[in-house]
């Protein structure tokens, strides 16, 4: 079974142990990626996408820690890996890219020497050899003269160009898994245009698997394979884009669809959430989303909803999809 | 006096001088010759790249920056330096960033009342707090808030405490520069009906700012794109983005995420090569043609005018 996934997610609980108390940003969150395919991670800020992230790779902040579950990487537990072995992890089995690549490069080395810092540090080659890899995945990525570019500093480089180079280095090691943080909020819509063409183009090409972490659903809309809600720290929904767009079956995402404007242009009243973000200080007792969702009944108050699977394959943890699917089908479908 | 128009902005420029050496400055041409109009309770959507001039121009109507040159009249008449005081009665601005807007010392009843304060807009201290309070109520605060500091509302609650600030002087006019950029996409949408609920209580006209494409044509009766200084492009909403004529505007559109998988995947996006030029050093002509898939000898020599190409359409390119 562990073959089929390249990445397994299994019960993950990551807290941050902060003055004022445990903050609990991810509260159990399961999920497999298949080899070579792109998964999604749409959630709005706080909801636990980034850390989900941060945890895979371990580069939580000091006081953050895994506190239970599994991260499965071609059946190895890395939550057991030591610092030595994550070391050899990061980079060369799993890359991440960053939202700011201003903040993501170092602004006294050179694009060439980072880049071949890294190469150097995953791989056997020599100096000159790194330098000639630099260069070409300075290519790969569509920077123009990278001859010349790889004597530049990062504050020679436009936001695109910079991203361009973020690219490269995570992906000069070959890696498995590519985890994409927001890698085009802080450009422009036409930049950003070029960075999704050229991630899928290179993911084509190189055939890796991409985790794309994102607040804009029209991002995962064109791109994703597999897409996951997240809210409050848990998983509200996973399925294909066409079920989460077309066939949403959690509130909270049927709220999301509803509060963004049509692309067709209609002057629809917009129906926002009500309310405001959770505080993950203090998670209620029940569904983290039931304060904000006027379907909630007594027993989200009390209890955590499932995992059930729709009659369509996808799955969602809302306890209105566990009664439809009992009304409708005599089972609830519940699956852990 | 009663005009067609609000705001009438002619040839607006807004030159910085940038240090480019020890006895050297060049001016940035951040915003270079604009012009459009604005008609009472109407809002107009500005958009384009960073860079491009957006905000500047949103600042320099309301003489937050002093205009290089160009003329912003109110209801037909000239707004300069020394009658702004009057004018900012009419005139006001919510700010992108509702953290670093709101002063972190103040109340929240002091934040709303300054410019009322300012303006000397009440009576005594009961008037004052009576305006405060139903301030507060038309964007949706508690009267309890009233005592509060900044740092104790989550981000859309801060949004609204500056929308009520600009709303307390009881403006016909309102610049949201990038108001709902840094929100999350559903307190986002409770503030977009917040100033589509003002719009129609208060006929206020917006200059609407941002970047976000489709919020903005949800919002806009009519829109305004820029690129590097200048509008290439101004319309109406639904006309714009329906029949985009300006190269620029073409591919910006089809740059936007769709939020529809079908949609996004029949989408064909038309990519730009390279980046945005600096405004300190721009190309001669227009300054889309070193990213333009028609540019021709011509663009590179004269500057393209806004023509009008029938229903207000109007469009700065020659071989469109």
């Amino acid at each position: 079974m562990s073959e089929e996934y390249i990445l397994q997610v299994k019960d993950l609980h990551t807290s941050f142990f902060t003055d004022s108390g445990e903050v609990k940003a991810v509260n159990g969150v399961n999920f497999n990626l298949a080899p070579g395919k792109i998964l999604g991670i749409v959630g709005e800020s706080g909801s636990g996408k980034s850390v989900t992230a941060y945890s895979i790779m371990q580069i939580l902040a000091d006081t953050g820690r895994i506190t239970s579950g599994q991260v499965l990487y071609k059946g190895q537990d890395l939550t057991k890996f030591d610092k030595k072995q994550m070391h050899g992890f990061r980079g060369k089995c799993c890359s991440i890219i960053f939202q700011d690549p201003m903040t993501s490069l170092n602004p006294v080395y050179s694009i060439g020497n980072q880049l071949v810092e890294a190469i150097m540090l995953h791989t056997d080659k020599d100096k000159k050899a790194a330098k000639a890899r630099a260069i070409e995945m300075l290519e790969l990525v569509g920077v123009n003269e990278p001859q010349k570019r790889v004597k530049q500093y990062p504050h020679e480089l436009s936001g695109g160009m910079r991203q361009r180079v973020m690219i490269a280095m995570a992906l000069a090691c070959e890696p498995d898994i590519l985890i994409a943080d927001e890698p085009t909020t802080a450009l422009d819509v036409t930049i950003q245009a070029q960075i999704l063409e050229l991630m899928q183009e290179l993911q084509k090409k190189l055939g890796m698997a991409i985790i794309m972490v994102t607040h804009d659903l029209g991002v995962i809309a064109s791109m994703c394979d597999e897409i996951i809600v997240m809210y409050g720290g848990r998983v509200c929904e996973r399925g294909t884009a066409e079920d989460i767009f077309y066939r949403p079956a959690h509130e909270y995402t049927k709220g999301l669809l509803r509060s963004i404007p049509k692309a067709d242009g209609s002057k629809e009243r917009l129906v926002p959430i009500a309310g405001n973000p959770i505080n993950l200080l203090n998670l209620p007792k029940g569904c983290a989303f039931c304060a904000r969702c006027d379907e909630a009944m007594k027993i989200c108050l009390d209890e955590v909803p499932p995992q059930v699977q729709m009659p369509d394959g996808h799955y969602s943890s809302c306890w209105l999809a566990y009664k439809k699917n009992l009304d409708e089908r005599g089972e609830a479908g519940v699956v852990e | 006096m009663n005009n067609e128009y609000l705001i009438e902005v002619e040839n607006l420029k807004q030159y910085f001088p940038i240090k480019t050496g020890f006895f050297k400055t060049t001016p940035l041409k951040a915003v270079d010759g604009v012009s459009f109009k604005i008609k009472p309770g109407e809002t107009l959507g500005l958009v384009g790249e960073s860079g491009c001039g957006k905000t500047t121009v949103g600042r320099s109507i309301l003489r937050l920056y002093e205009p290089t040159d160009g003329v912003v009249k109110y209801n037909g008449e000239i707004i300069t330096a020394s009658n702004m005081q009057e004018y900012r009665k009419h005139m006001q601005m919510v700010f992108q960033d509702p953290y670093s807007s709101l002063n972190p010392r103040m109340t929240v009843e002091d934040i709303i009342g300054e410019p009322l304060d300012v303006h000397k807009l009440y009576e005594n201290k009961a008037q004052r707090r009576e305006k405060i309070l139903s301030l507060m109520e038309l964007v949706g605060l508690n009267a309890e808030h009233a005592t509060r500091y900044a740092h104790e509302f989550s981000g859309g609650q801060r949004q609204r405490i500056g929308i009520a600030r600009a709303l307390a002087v009881d403006p016909k006019f309102i610049v949201c520069d990038e108001a709902v950029s840094a929100l999350d996409v559903s307190i986002q949408a409770q503030v977009i009906n917040m100033f589509e609920d003002l719009q129609q209580k208060l006929g206020v006209a917006y200059l609407f700012i941002a970047h976000d494409l489709l919020v903005v044509r949800h919002i806009s009766n009519r829109i305004a794109v820029m690129y590097l200084g200048r509008i290439v492009e101004v319309g109406d909403a639904d006309d714009v983005y329906e029949h985009p004529q300006h190269p620029y505007t073409e591919s910006l559109l089809s740059a936007v995420p769709i939020p529809d998988p079908i949609q996004a995947k029949e989408n064909k996006r038309i990519v730009l090569s390279g980046d945005v030029p600096s405004p300190m050093n721009m190309p001669t002509g227009c300054a889309f043609r070193t990213r333009c898939r028609y540019a021709t000898e011509r663009c590179a020599t004269e500057c393209p005018s806004l023509l009008d190409r029938g229903n207000g359409h109007e469009v700065a390119c020659f071989n469109r």
